[in-house]
């Protein structure tokens, strides 16, 4: 084992990958690029559309209630809501969006309320439809709350406590710190952000150099020359290697930026994305470098694997097409992590990728199950050798190095 | 000094089945000596050069290059080789001299030998006027000369040519065929495949016919002129060939 062949080999592949302009652009500039531009993008889309749906006052029509004169005045008084008077079509005119919500009040409705006779408001809407809902929920908490105080008057009427239909409360408390609250939600994201683009950065480095030597008639070239095939195959995974982990950081780096800044301009309109922000920036170093080197064996399986896969290639397109259905079995576990209810079980913390995925969700949270750090590392440093291994294989393989 | 030994070579074919590229060849070739190896294309030149340069391994039989055994030390003899062919191509995206450089970096050489040697092959091959030129802004002959000056970064003590003309200019080829005489001149071990006559005539001290992975005769040109008494190459070749071309027919 010599590290300066392994050394002399990675260097003079770094100096051509740096000179390649689609490496380049792949593992430094997309990455770096691609954050800013994402965030701010949809961050402004957002915070436009919002801020809009909020500024339009939406248009309620009121059906019937020419009795219920104290209701009506109360509907008519409610804040950023234009109450509009009957007109034929009012259901079409739901569905057009020209007017946002119907509200129906039974004739007699004050009277049979005095009585205490039994009545039902209702509310016409455009169900899921954001202005709609907004409008409705409007009227739904007046009535409600006309309904609570009528409530109080009739106990208030008859001597009686409102204990009477209160008996007691049932009240929820969150005790997880806050990290956690945000955690859960965001937790998943990064863990899937770092491999995928582990998997992204080694991706085309690993097809240049391999199929691409091969393509470019280089192959037999540095095969005439006295470095051992082990030393060759090393020196080009350590590339690889690095491009991977170089694309994660700095896409990690650069998404940590621009949600950082996205929170300063926008933390009064949009509070998801601010919360975001400031739960990116409460990650700390710490969280940051153990995400890292939980993603070391996976970002080594990877560049393995697909170096590998594309040694197999005679051509870059060849090798393109047999990667491209790689991104999908790494995009599924990865995926698969971030749904809800999935958690981390031994047997879970066998399966590669998914169960870095999953721990990163918990490491994010701050916490730490040595257990399973323990067992998720080395299983996946096992699966990483094997890999590697395996390259160096085929490496020595003239089938697959003269496959013609 | 090369010495093939009972040098063969088979491959697994899908549709016909298990192919002898080279089958049993043994030849000696000397140092200060021009060793041609004529044949057709798919003869087994190619396979025989590649297993003496190790790149292949042999499946039988060995070779031994300068006292080191193909099988047992191919390191050792890629550092005695200087391996040039058609297929051998350059880094695009280096410049002349890091090409160069990485060469004679992976040869084992210190910063120091490899300064001295590169600028001594540098100024002797003419190519400082590229010397900082990336490898895809070259033309064919300086191409051809970067090749050249890698295979002899490490100063090796024999040279091997596939096919080292294919497909290039005339004026191009010159330059290989005075390299390969230059070779022989400072007493190096040469040996080189092709399928084109002339350059067989021209510059060969010994010939060997190769055809389906045999070693049919061999001999310098004027034993083969007596044996086979005929003066053209082309018309001994011909008369070589030709019975085991019938015979395959037959089969």
């Amino acid at each position: 084992m010599s590290l300066r062949n392994v050394g002399i080999v990675y260097r003079k592949e770094l100096t051509e990958a740096l000179r390649d302009r689609r490496t380049v652009i792949s593992t430094i500039l997309v990455p770096l690029l691609l954050f800013p531009v994402l965030s701010v993008g949809f961050g402004s889309l957002a915070v436009v559309l919002v801020g809009k749906a909020k500024e339009e006052v939406p248009k309620v029509m009121l059906r019937g209630g020419e009795d219920s004169p104290a209701v009506v005045d109360g509907l008519k008084k409610l804040d950023k809501i234009e109450i509009v008077p009957e007109t034929p079509g009012w259901k079409d005119q739901i569905i057009n969006k020209e007017i946002r919500a119907a509200v129906e009040i039974p004739s007699g409705f004050e009277a049979h309320v005095a009585q205490q006779k039994s009545d039902t408001v209702k509310i016409f809407n455009y169900q899921g439809e954001m202005k709609s809902e907004f409008a409705t929920d409007k009227i739904e908490t007046y009535m409600k709350e006309y309904r609570d105080k009528v409530v109080k008057e009739r106990l208030a009427a008859k001597n009686l406590a409102e204990t009477v239909l209160k008996p007691f409360e049932v009240n929820r408390e969150n005790v997880a710190p806050p990290e956690k609250v945000s955690g859960a939600a965001f937790g998943g994201i990064i863990g899937y952000m770092v491999i995928l683009l582990c998997m992204t950065g080694a991706m085309y480095p690993a097809m240049d150099l391999t199929a691409g030597e091969k393509e470019r008639g280089t192959m037999e070239t540095i095969l005439s020359s006295p470095i051992s095939r082990m030393h060759l195959v090393l020196g080009k995974f350590f590339l690889i290697l690095t491009a991977a982990l170089g694309t994660a950081a700095l896409s990690v780096l650069s998404m940590g930026v621009s949600f950082s800044v996205l929170g300063h301009y926008t933390s009064q309109s949009a509070g998801g994305r601010a919360a975001a922000a400031e739960f990116l920036l409460q990650l700390g170093p710490k969280t940051v470098i153990s995400v890292f080197l939980m993603a070391l064996p996976v970002a080594v399986l990877f560049s393995a694997t697909l170096m590998t896969i594309a040694l197999f290639a005679k051509t870059y397109k060849e090798a393109q097409s047999y990667l491209t259905p790689m991104t999908f079995v790494v995009i599924f576990p990865a995926i698969a992590a971030m749904l809800p209810g999935v958690e981390l079980t031994p047997k879970l913390s066998l399966i590669p990728i998914l169960n870095v995925s999953l721990l990163c969700k918990e490491l994010v949270t701050g916490t730490y199950h040595w257990n399973y750090i323990a067992i998720i590392f080395s299983s996946t440093c096992v699966y990483a050798a094997v890999a590697l291994f395996l390259a160096i294989k085929m490496f020595q393989r003239e089938s697959v190095l003269f496959r013609s | 000094m090369i010495e093939a030994r009972g040098l063969s070579k088979r491959f697994q074919d899908k549709k016909r089945g298990e192919i002898r590229a080279v089958d049993n060849v043994s030849f000696t070739c000397q140092p200060g000596k021009i060793y041609g190896l004529l044949g057709a294309n798919g003869a087994g030149k190619t396979t025989t050069l590649r297993m003496l340069a190790t790149i292949l391994e042999p499946s039988d039989g060995t070779a031994i290059v300068c006292g080191h055994d193909v099988v047992e030390q191919p390191e050792k003899v890629r550092s005695k080789v200087g391996f040039l062919s058609t297929a051998t191509a350059l880094y695009r995206r280096l410049t002349a001299q890091e090409f160069v450089e990485y060469f004679g970096r992976l040869n084992g050489l210190d910063e120091a030998t490899l300064k001295r040697r590169v600028d001594d092959i540098f100024n002797r091959l003419d190519m400082n006027s590229f010397r900082d030129r990336r490898c895809d802004k070259l033309s064919t002959g300086m191409m051809q000369k970067t090749s050249i000056a890698r295979t002899l970064v490490h100063d090796p003590q024999v040279m091997i040519f596939d096919e080292p003309t294919n497909g290039l200019d005339i004026m191009t080829a010159r330059t290989i065929t005075a390299f390969i005489r230059e070779c022989r001149n400072s007493g190096k071990t040469v040996i080189f495949s092709t399928h084109i006559m002339s350059e067989v005539e021209k510059l060969c001290d010994t010939i060997g016919i190769i055809h389906s992975g045999k070693l049919l005769v061999e001999g310098s040109l004027a034993q083969l002129r007596d044996q086979y008494a005929e003066h053209e190459l082309e018309e001994i070749f011909v008369k070589v060939v030709t019975p085991h071309y019938v015979a395959e027919e037959a089969n």
